[in-house]
């Protein structure tokens, strides 16, 4: 059996896995061989929620921690706060041309 | 510099919220076919001191670029020069230029990143003139720029890693069109599928006087209210208002970080208006009050 990971960031809008998904990002160690993202309208991302993407096969590896707030930084704004990574493998190996998701 | 058509209180507030300004086609063929030779002679020839299409850092905008040459007349155009003097004052300095020439089919594209490193937590700021001298097509690769990022203080392409952003713009539009950033918008040059080479030019300017109050100020006292202005409470609305424009969210930012962004959008209006008691939503002015309980001067 061949496997290859594939790695799906998911950035929300606030700390709940439900919450809104507002950029992401899709790493494929398949090269193309396995199964892609959901096809989306005009920018909208590939799951609504990062719920949507557990519901679709993808397995949570991390969520971001919630850090305490430095005192003289605490309105400060910078990056996306709140990640979650999420992985699936794929069997390449398998009968689809698409590889086969692996449990 | 020639005459100024400036930006409104309105206009600099959308700049405060959105990091940026869009002005389509105001760069006349005649100019953007002559720029074309002046940029094609930038691509061809290494930078070398004396060459006065290259002007030196630090240098006046008033001395840049020779007289009748296509980029200084640019430069000089009533919307542009007034939008560069509405936002970095009478006297802004060339930080450095950079053209940017993409072939036909090239599939390089830039991750995400600000200019040019992690930058001061001031509110003073550059901007980024970026002159699109013909068409670029929508699904031609155009620059990605992700509006209301400009805020965030970050260094340089540690955004890399978002690949996507909800309600990031590609930039697509007619020949003679300009596009002024904030220093701090994230943006990334992209890949070009199109049959046609792209060409952008770009300019960094840094104020080196005042930036308060430099734009056509007449609209300020219909669109600038009081603190009291407060989604929750009372404010002005059924007409446009600078409070408006600065609690409007982004898409990315919605429902999570915008406050946050709000906050930081306040504390640059406060210096560009010199109103260190101007708020939206009453973030700034509660806990200002609770602190002179603190150090005893409530």
């Amino acid at each position: 059996m061949t496997a290859r990971q594939q790695v799906l960031q998911l950035y929300t809008s606030n700390s709940a896995v439900s919450s809104n998904v507002v950029a992401w990002a899709f790493h494929d160690g398949t090269s193309g061989r396995g199964p892609g993202l959901p096809e989306a309208d005009d920018g909208a991302p590939p799951y609504g929620t990062g719920v949507e993407a557990l519901e679709d096969g993808w397995r949570l590896l991390q969520m971001s921690a919630l850090v305490d707030p430095i005192e003289g930084s605490e309105r400060r704004s910078s990056y996306l706060r709140y990640e979650l990574l999420l992985e699936r493998m794929v069997d390449l190996d398998g009968p689809s041309s698409h590889g086969r998701l692996r449990p | 510099m020639g005459t100024a058509s400036l930006l409104s209180t309105m206009d600099v507030a959308r700049f405060v919220a959105d990091g940026f300004l869009r002005f389509d086609s105001v760069v006349p063929t005649e100019l953007n076919e002559a720029a074309m030779l002046e940029l094609e002679h930038l691509r061809r020839f290494a930078p070398f001191e004396g060459d006065p299409l290259r002007p030196r850092s630090g240098t006046p905008l008033a001395d840049c670029w020779p007289p009748g040459s296509a980029i200084r007349r640019i430069f000089d155009l009533p919307v542009v020069a007034g939008a560069i003097r509405s936002l970095v004052g009478t006297t802004p300095v060339y930080d450095h230029q950079f053209c940017h020439h993409i072939p036909a089919g090239s599939t390089r594209a830039q991750d995400l990143h600000c200019d040019a490193a992690v930058d001061s937590f001031d509110p003073t700021f550059d901007i980024q003139v970026f002159y699109f001298p013909h068409a670029v097509p929508v699904g031609a690769g155009g620059t990605r720029f992700v509006p209301g990022s400009h805020l965030r203080v970050v260094h340089e392409n540690s955004v890399a890693r978002y690949q996507h952003v909800v309600g990031e713009r590609f930039y697509a539009g007619e020949p003679g069109t300009v596009l002024i950033f904030h220093h701090g918008l994230w943006h990334a040059g992209q890949a070009n599928p199109s049959a046609h080479d792209r060409w952008m030019f770009k300019v960094r300017l840094n104020p080196d006087g005042s930036q308060v109050r430099q734009w056509d100020t007449t609209d300020y006292d219909d669109v600038v209210f009081g603190n009291w202005d407060h989604m929750f409470a009372t404010m002005e609305h059924g007409r446009p208002t600078v409070a408006s424009e600065l609690r409007r969210s982004h898409r990315w930012t919605a429902g999570g970080q915008d406050r946050l962004d709000i906050i930081e959008r306040v504390h640059l209006w406060r210096y560009l208006a010199d109103d260190p008691d101007f708020d939206v939503d009453w973030y700034h002015t509660r806990t200002e009050r609770r602190a002179r309980l603190v150090d005893g001067t409530a």
